[in-house]
């Protein structure tokens, strides 16, 4: 019965357990991906449609037309019910529960509906002011350099700084490395929102409010980097390292030479988690960054949250063009990171 | 080119710190270099990451609403006191923090389960995508890829799914069933919850997994199939069994997550309806950052006793999983 | 001894530099358009001020509430921000008041939204706040559901019962979701409370909460959220001191009457448009009173600039009339300016419908009680602000009872005031 689970390579045709691991599979790809692509979608809908319900798959925007006679262009509606049931026709303006509309093939006579027969007709389109407005409104590219500045600079060092840290604790005997180790994993216990009040007190001591140092100095010693890099370097055989050194090579060399090459699967497992990690960044650059020049992404994206009230339309088109680039680098790093973790062979 | 040129930038860059590198190595003798190489991680380590942490203490002994600390009086275990202070640990309307002690509650509910069901649900998938299947690497791809996206807009994708005139909503109602206003109730609530954090955090776990089991020599199964031994009795004898490192790397990662759940509850819940849904960091949150006065000294202490907490459990697992596999 | 003379000289150094360039650095939040029109009034201030420039950085509301005090406290902050919550920052604000060159004319203007600085250690006769949108409570009505349903509106004086009574039978009648909805925070929630006779400050202006006429209206708002004739989506919905409303209901014609305040009216203008009719009911009342909670954001200076003149000139620009409403008119906000009050605004651009309920509500913030402007002024008022609502609500949802939940409240706000 749980045959299906581990059927395995190199069998014969297409058998039920095949359907049964397609249909979860199925299932996977439609729940993991049908609430981003609603995401995508919805960032495409007016402030209007965005709220209305039942939701409409497509973006819609009412159908408006010009009319001979009147300046500006009129909405079109259905009518639904009365005596003019059936047609289309433009509406003037509303007065309480009636609406006066005309029918655009003969312009000159005023029809009454009440407003409960007549719904508004609708084509596919698309608000693109969504995503122009967040161009206009500020310069996005001057956050879109910050959050990459902080992001690249702040993953080169977080892959340096552990996988020198890794190779000491996993290719090294001497006192104090398992209290070393045991240290930093022991602060995984402790929740990065605890810290956000001490820690800025330290910052602030060392002068990096408002600078991108003060947001990527304390990113970097991640203890989950250190400990990925460690598990995935004990599997490489010392012998290596041995051989080189023979050949009178540093121990630095043996470091860059030897480790790091073979270890560019758990690296690159690392680099998404630090890129990951840096570009969503939003309560400590909150707290650390207070003037526009140094503003990131996530920080401009949740300024369209006031007091009383939030943008969601211009909040939904900017959620989507902070989530392309990330989804940019996991395409290209997709399959490193698959490997990476597979053979990281965290034991 | 462009490879070469990366190749060239990279020897270049290394080579540059060959020099100072095998001073230092010179000075300290082969067996201690290792702390240069643990040096640069260990400064920032202990001042971004440990000094804060020793700083935390002193916010816990202390008292007011300044952060300071000179300016906060000290005020001993008051803080752990009146958190501890209950005449029931049972039922938190006793306790003078009854807030803390709900969240308590809450929070021991969620990592049961979530991390119950969210290994579950990664095993089957690991196990699948473990199959020799068309598109593996694309359905790889896509299990992992909500992992990617950060708390906040994974909170609003579901909130705007589950809002009484949502989507699912409007599916249920499009194929004639009621609808259900599903975070005012907080039985569903605290479902979704569930769901929501597993959705977006089961990648991460189903190729930790993928990896565990690839890492099973396939002679072991070729073996068992030549005794006959049905294919559901390789996943109890063989598959689990060899598994379990990977499982206690996945068990003890998953709570100490769970347990830190925070994120994307706040933003999706609120914390509601009422305090259904209320977990231990946004108890936390509220007390020391969205509320006035801010008492940090109350947060500072909450978060150390769930540290404490979680520091037991993850040296019980550790101990309990040792016992089961042999010294591993 | 050498360091405070290094320091001084660099001072000076840094003093003499400064003074041909200043640069003010203003935290701004936005609900509307606020941030976008004081920037652009900002050229107009700098061709006034030669050598001193303003830089406008616009940031979410989570950074004015979370971030700014921790900065302030360390002496990081920006030289003015525009914020809400007086009574927290009191003790960072600076008195502007030997920087102005007319400080009887802002005094005259803006004296009572002045008050709510003047808290804690702060001058009684400070100048330390220019409030910019001054905000009042109320209600709005779906005009057009009452007509479809045949029942009619409450007018003016109409107390919340009548209104409870008269929403639901046009919810009846013409099948719409929901029959009132009341923003999840205490301000909202104060209001009507003083209406039904919370008193929420005692005769020496120290705070008690929870006395009969708040019981008297928790008791009212319960009862309201079982037989469903308040929204619960939106108490019930969150937890904590979570900020919550019904805005969305409201424009979608869902609601037929919603207590929020007059900072909606640009929004149903926008977003309503020419779906429905839709009024401001003005002051509702309860069995004792008839009062809103008048609000409102402001932009204060901070103690740790360097340029407090600067600061000073900034505030006294942007208090002026002139200034004041071309900005107001393009965020169709109230003015807390008492001779814009009395001339009113040329707001652009509006339909009639929202003028007729900026008039209203303007008309309805010098009818408020003294205990509610009190509350406003009040230096822990947001604590109050967010614990009834996280109380409350547990009510609501049954963990606790009513009577369990205001002892807890009662509890929380003495605690808080301990601090």
């Amino acid at each position: 019965m749980f045959g299906w689970l581990i059927g395995r390579r190199g069998r014969h045709g297409f058998d039920l357990t095949d359907w049964m691991a397609f249909g979860f599979l199925g299932l996977g790809v439609f729940l993991m991906l049908g609430p981003v692509l609603w995401l995508v979608l919805s960032s495409f809908k007016t402030e209007a449609a965005l709220q209305e319900y039942p939701p409409k798959f497509l973006p819609l925007a009412p159908i408006e037309r010009m009319v001979e006679g009147f300046d500006q262009p009129l909405q079109m509606f259905t009518v639904t019910a009365g005596e003019h049931a059936g047609r289309e026709l433009a509406q003037v303006r509303r007065i309480g529960l009636n609406a006066q509309m005309v029918d655009p093939a003969n312009p000159s006579e005023r029809l009454n509906v009440a407003i409960s027969d007549r719904e508004p007709l609708r084509e596919f389109g698309i608000a693109t002011e969504n995503y122009t407005d967040v161009f206009s409104r500020f310069n996005f590219m001057l956050y879109f350099w910050n959050s990459t500045f902080i992001t690249v600079v702040a993953t080169i060092l977080t892959v340096l700084f552990n996988s020198m840290a890794a190779f000491a604790l996993a290719k090294y005997k001497f006192t104090g490395r398992n209290a070393v180790f045991v240290l930093i994993i022991a602060t995984l216990m402790i929740p990065p929102t605890i810290t956000l009040v001490p820690l800025f007190l330290v910052i602030s001591e060392m002068g990096m409010v408002n600078s991108h140092w003060g947001v990527i100095w304390p990113a970097i010693a991640t203890p989950t980097g250190v400990f990925l890099l460690r598990q995935y370097m004990l599997t490489i055989p010392d012998d290596l390292l041995d051989a080189a050194r023979m050949d009178n090579a540093s121990e630095w060399k043996v470091y860059w030479k030897i480790v790091l090459p073979l270890s560019a699967p758990a690296l690159a497992v690392l680099v998404i988690f630090s890129v990951m990690w840096r570009w969503n960044e939003f309560l400590w650059p909150l707290i650390v960054l207070n003037r526009s020049e140094v503003f990131t992404l996530q920080l401009a994206l949740n300024s369209f949250q006031g007091e009383l009230q939030t943008s969601w339309s211009n909040l939904l088109a900017m959620t989507v063009l902070t989530l392309l680039p990330i989804t940019i680098v996991f395409a290209f790093l997709q399959k490193y990171i698959t490997q990476g973790i597979a053979q990281s062979g965290v034991k | 080119m462009l490879k070469t040129a990366a190749v060239q930038a990279y020897e270049g860059a290394f080579n540059l710190l060959e020099r100072p590198m095998l001073a230092l190595q010179k000075l300290f003798g082969q067996s201690r270099v290792a702390w240069v190489f643990l040096l640069p991680n260990l400064v920032i380590f202990g001042l971004f990451t440990f000094l804060p942490i020793i700083l935390n203490f002193v916010f816990a002994t202390t008292g007011g609403d300044r952060i300071i600390l000179a300016d906060r009086p000290f005020v001993g275990t008051e803080h752990f006191a009146s958190l501890l202070d209950c005449e029931s640990y049972f039922d938190p309307n006793s306790c003078h923090r009854d807030l803390f002690w709900r969240a308590v509650g809450n929070t021991g509910w969620f990592v049961l389960m979530q991390v119950g069901f969210m290994i579950l649900f990664s095993l089957i998938t690991a196990l699948i995508l473990n199959r020799d299947i068309v598109l593996r690497g694309f359905f790889r791809a896509v299990f992992f890829y909500p992992v990617l996206l950060s708390p906040v807009v994974v909170a609003l994708i579901w909130k705007w799914i589950l809002q009484r005139n949502g989507v699912l909503n409007a599916g249920l109602e499009g194929a004639g069933f009621g609808t259900i206003n599903w975070l005012l109730e907080a039985d569903w609530a605290f479902f979704w919850v569930v769901f929501v954090s597993i959705w977006c955090n089961m990648g991460f776990y189903v190729l930790i997994l993928l990896a565990g089991l690839q890492s099973i020599p396939s002679d072991v199964y070729e073996a068992a199939e030549m005794d006959g031994t049905p294919r559901w009795r390789q996943l109890w004898r063989i598959t689990l069994p060899l598994l379990m490192p990977t499982m206690l790397v996945v068990m003890v990662l998953s709570v100490i997550r769970a347990v830190q759940a925070f994120d994307e509850i706040y933003v999706l819940t609120g914390g509601g309806p009422g305090s259904a849904t209320t977990l231990l960091i946004q108890y936390i949150y509220d007390v020391g950052f969205s509320t006035r006065p801010r008492l940090y000294g109350l947060a500072a202490a909450a978060s150390l006793l769930m540290a404490g907490v979680l520091f037991v459990l993850t040296i019980i697992q550790l101990a309990a999983t040792r016992k089961q596999s042999g010294d591993n | 001894m050498k360091t405070t003379l290094t320091t001084t000289t660099l001072g000076l150094i840094l003093a003499a530099g400064a003074a041909s360039a200043q640069e003010l650095r203003f935290m701004c939040y936005q609900d509307g358009t606020e941030c976008a029109a004081w920037a652009s009034q900002m050229p107009a201030f700098e061709a006034e001020n030669p050598g001193i420039t303003v830089v406008v950085d616009e940031v979410p509301y989570q950074s004015i509430i979370e971030s700014l005090p921790v900065q302030l406290e360390v002496g990081e902050g920006p030289d003015l921000a525009r914020v809400t919550d007086y009574g927290g920052l009191a003790r960072f604000m600076l008195d502007v008041r030997p920087y102005v060159s007319d400080p009887a004319a802002i005094e005259a203007r803006y004296g009572q939204s002045l008050a709510w600085a003047r808290v804690g250690d702060n001058n009684a006769d400070g100048i330390y706040n220019i409030v910019d949108q001054l905000t009042a409570t109320g209600g709005f009505a779906n005009k057009t559901l009452f007509d479809q349903a045949g029942v009619e509106m409450p007018g003016p004086g109409a107390t919340f019962a009548e209104w409870a009574e008269a929403s639901r039978a046009v919810r009846d009648a013409v099948g719409v979701d929901f029959a009132m909805a009341i923003d999840r925070t205490g301000h909202r929630f104060a209001g009507p409370a003083m209406s039904y006779g919370a008193a929420y400050f005692d005769e020496n202006g120290d705070p008690i909460l929870v006395d009969d006429g708040f019981r008297s209206f928790a008791e009212q708002f319960v009862a309201w959220h079982e037989d469903g004739t308040l929204a619960r989506d939106v108490w019930a919905g969150a937890g904590g001191g979570t900020y919550q409303d019904a805005a969305a209901e409201f424009i979608n014609a869902n609601l037929v009457m919603y207590y929020s305040g007059s900072w909606q009216i640009g929004r149903f203008g926008r977003d309503i448009g020419d779906a429905f009719d839709w009024v401001a009911t003005g002051g509702i009342c309860g069995p004792v009173a008839c009062t809103g909670m008048p609000g409102g954001a402001g932009i204060v200076g901070f103690k740790q600039t360097e340029h407090p003149e600067a600061v000073g000139k900034l505030m006294e620009f942007m208090a002026r009339d002139d200034v004041q409403a071309a900005v107001l008119a393009q965020t169709r906000n109230i003015p807390a300016n008492s001779v814009l009050q009395e001339q009113g605004i040329e707001y652009q651009d509006v339909s009639d419908d929202v003028k007729a309920a900026l008039t209203t509500f303007a008309a309805s913030i010098p009818t408020f009680a003294d205990s509610a402007y009190a509350l406003q002024g009040y230096a822990n008022n947001r604590a109050i602000y967010t614990a009834t609502p996280a109380r409350i609500t547990q009510a609501i949802v049954g963990e606790l009872s009513l009577d369990d939940a205001l002892a807890r409240l009662d509890a929380d706000i003495a605690e808080a005031i301990a601090q």
